[in-house]
């Protein structure tokens, strides 16, 4: 296979983090443009545009408070939620505005996945938790509704553990667990884009280096974006690296690029002294 | 350097006692209060509870104090049908608001809704029958009379614990956390689905306990429910029939009642202290539970 430079200014070859397969020719499946997102008067993020790869994992770093929340979950509307918040800009999910009227933001939701900090299963038996959302979107066989059921709790990794106890209750799994099965639970419908709001961080260092690896494995067949205060886990896993800051009490990205090359060579000062640990 | 400060000090030390002292006398006359009021009911059961009388409270044909009859199971009927009937229209009206309340209603009028209910909630039981006697029961009247009746009754107890019902249902649904309902929201799911698939079955602990407590409610209501069932003592045998409660014949009766007769109104008064006390500790045993079930 031939190296394909990933953006023509980059002076970096294609290291080991850019060899998966869907990596090597980018190709955007989420555009931004100019998203900005307000609460009332407050801006928390304020004019970003960029490009999400398809197939990759892009990480988006920062310290807390500068808006890498409010700009993951306007990727899947669940901004709309929270009554005061106003968006703005444009985001095109397969050349597709998502914000345009007459969206179908359910079946937009089930196409863009999402997991959250804190791990939150249902309170319903661990069958249960992945079968009711593929039984509300339609999914009516029993034997197709099985092997969905199976097949996630595999790509997580769950089903060894768990498939002698399906139908007890999800609460009862350790923290680790309770957070692979809500990827599984978005995994199950069988989302293009999954995205990961610091899935890691209320987790113990095992658990979370499970998840780190399920992550991963993701990789080629998802498009993940993942905002993660670890930066080594950033650098770790990621493609391409998105970083954020607060200026003036708003959230501003700062610089986008190549995993690598932000960590390594990061072209904004204020990002080569975060991720090198002076600020932040 | 700082003067070393003596870590005794006499006087907090003093009044921290003396308010303990005070409270434990505040809780245990509280306590006793309740203690002596059942020994007291007790002590005025056992004539009708020693003795070959007792078994004459279910095999006797019905309830005729002056000629020595004592069947109470047409009255016990009459509590139970009142609050079965009255419990079944009031879950799925006070769940049904709970969740318009929070899910559903138009900001502007989610507050005044609430205190509607909370309002209902504080009318007095006697204004409750009142009402129930001028208005209720001639509309029943109109349709089958005579009007005072078994339906009668049960629509005012379910007026009457709508408030629990609703006002304990909001509180079990507003306290599921509100990661369920942005997760279901992220996978997707409507509203509808999201309230039946996620939030009902997380709260349903909460629910579970307010229906109990209306239940004890229903069961120990008196005043309204002497006021439009009619009284009359027999087993209710449609909706439209008079029924005589356990309670509306304490209140109707203690007056005049002497001896074992007296004793056996005591007697209904002690089960029904006891099934609603025994509610009581299974809806508060539910609850508990459920706040232990979200923590983990």
């Amino acid at each position: 296979m031939t190296p394909v430079a990933l953006t023509p200014h980059s002076p970096y070859t294609l290291g080991t983090l850019q060899s998966g397969p869907a990596c090597c020719v980018p190709q955007p499946i989420l555009e931004i443009k100019n998203l900005t997102v307000r609460y009332g008067d407050s801006t928390a993020l304020d004019g970003v545009s960029l490009d999400i790869y398809k197939g990759c994992i892009t990480a988006l770093i920062g310290p807390s408070g500068c808006g890498k929340t409010s700009f993951l979950s306007s990727l899947n509307r669940l901004a709309d939620l929270i009554p005061a918040a106003k968006i703005s800009g444009d985001v095109r999910f397969n050349g597709e505005s998502i914000y345009a009227p007459g969206v179908d933001v359910r079946r937009l939701r089930t196409q863009i996945g999402m997991v959250f900090q804190k791990a939150n299963p249902f309170p319903l038996s661990i069958r249960r938790n992945l079968e009711m959302p593929l039984k509300e979107h339609g999914v009516r066989h029993s034997h197709e509704l099985k092997a969905r059921v199976e097949n996630a709790l595999q790509d997580v990794g769950l089903w060894d553990e768990v498939k002698d106890r399906l139908d007890t209750p999800a609460l009862q799994l350790s923290g680790g667990q309770q957070q692979r099965l809500c990827i599984a639970r978005a995994l199950v419908l069988k989302p293009s884009v999954l995205l990961m709001d610091e899935p890691c961080s209320a987790l113990d260092p095992i658990s979370s280096g499970v998840v780190e690896d399920l992550i991963l494995r993701l990789r080629g067949t998802y498009t993940v974006v993942i905002v993660t205060h670890n930066l080594a886990q950033a650098k770790r896993i990621a493609n391409y690296a998105a970083f954020f800051w607060m200026k003036e009490r708003v959230g501003k990205l700062i610089e986008f690029g190549q995993s690598q090359q932000l960590f390594e060579a990061p072209v904004d000062s204020l990002t080569a002294a975060y991720v090198s640990g002076s600020r932040g | 350097m700082q003067p070393v400060q003596p870590l005794q000090s006499v006087t907090s030390a003093h009044t921290d006692r003396s308010l303990q002292l005070t409270l434990f006398i505040v809780s245990l006359v509280t306590a006793s209060v309740l203690g002596l009021i059942v020994l007291f009911i007790f002590r005025e059961t056992l004539p009708a509870l020693s003795g070959p009388g007792m078994l004459r409270f279910v095999t006797d044909e019905s309830w005729h104090p002056l000629e020595n009859q004592f069947g109470m199971l047409p009255m016990l009927w009459g509590t139970l049908a009142s609050t079965a009937l009255a419990i079944f229209l009031a879950t799925p009206l006070g769940i049904g608001a709970a969740l318009f309340c929070r899910y559903f209603a138009p900001r502007p009028i989610v507050r005044p809704f609430r205190a509607l209910i909370t309002l209902l909630a504080g009318i007095s039981s006697v204004v409750f029958g009142f009402w129930g006697l001028t208005v209720l029961v001639p509309l029943i009247a109109r349709f089958e009379p005579p009007g005072a009746s078994l339906l009668a009754a049960s629509l005012i107890l379910t007026i009457m614990i709508l408030p629990t019902v609703a006002l304990m249902s909001e509180a079990a649904i507003n306290s599921v956390p509100e990661s369920y309902s942005g997760g279901a929201a992220a996978l997707g799911l409507s509203k509808g689905a999201t309230i039946r698939q996620v939030i009902l079955p997380a709260a349903k602990s909460g629910i579970f306990a307010a229906v109990i407590l209306a239940t004890a409610r229903a069961l120990g209501e008196t005043m309204a429910v002497l006021m439009v069932s009619g009284n009359v003592v027999q087993t209710p045998g449609s909706l439209f029939d008079p029924i005589r409660t356990l309670t509306a014949n304490i209140a109707l009766e203690m007056a005049y009642a002497t001896q074992f007769h007296r004793s056996t109104l005591f007697v209904s008064g002690l089960v029904l202290t006891f099934v609603i006390a025994a509610l009581a500790i299974a809806a508060h045993r539910v609850e508990h539970r459920a706040g232990s079930h979200h923590a983990a």
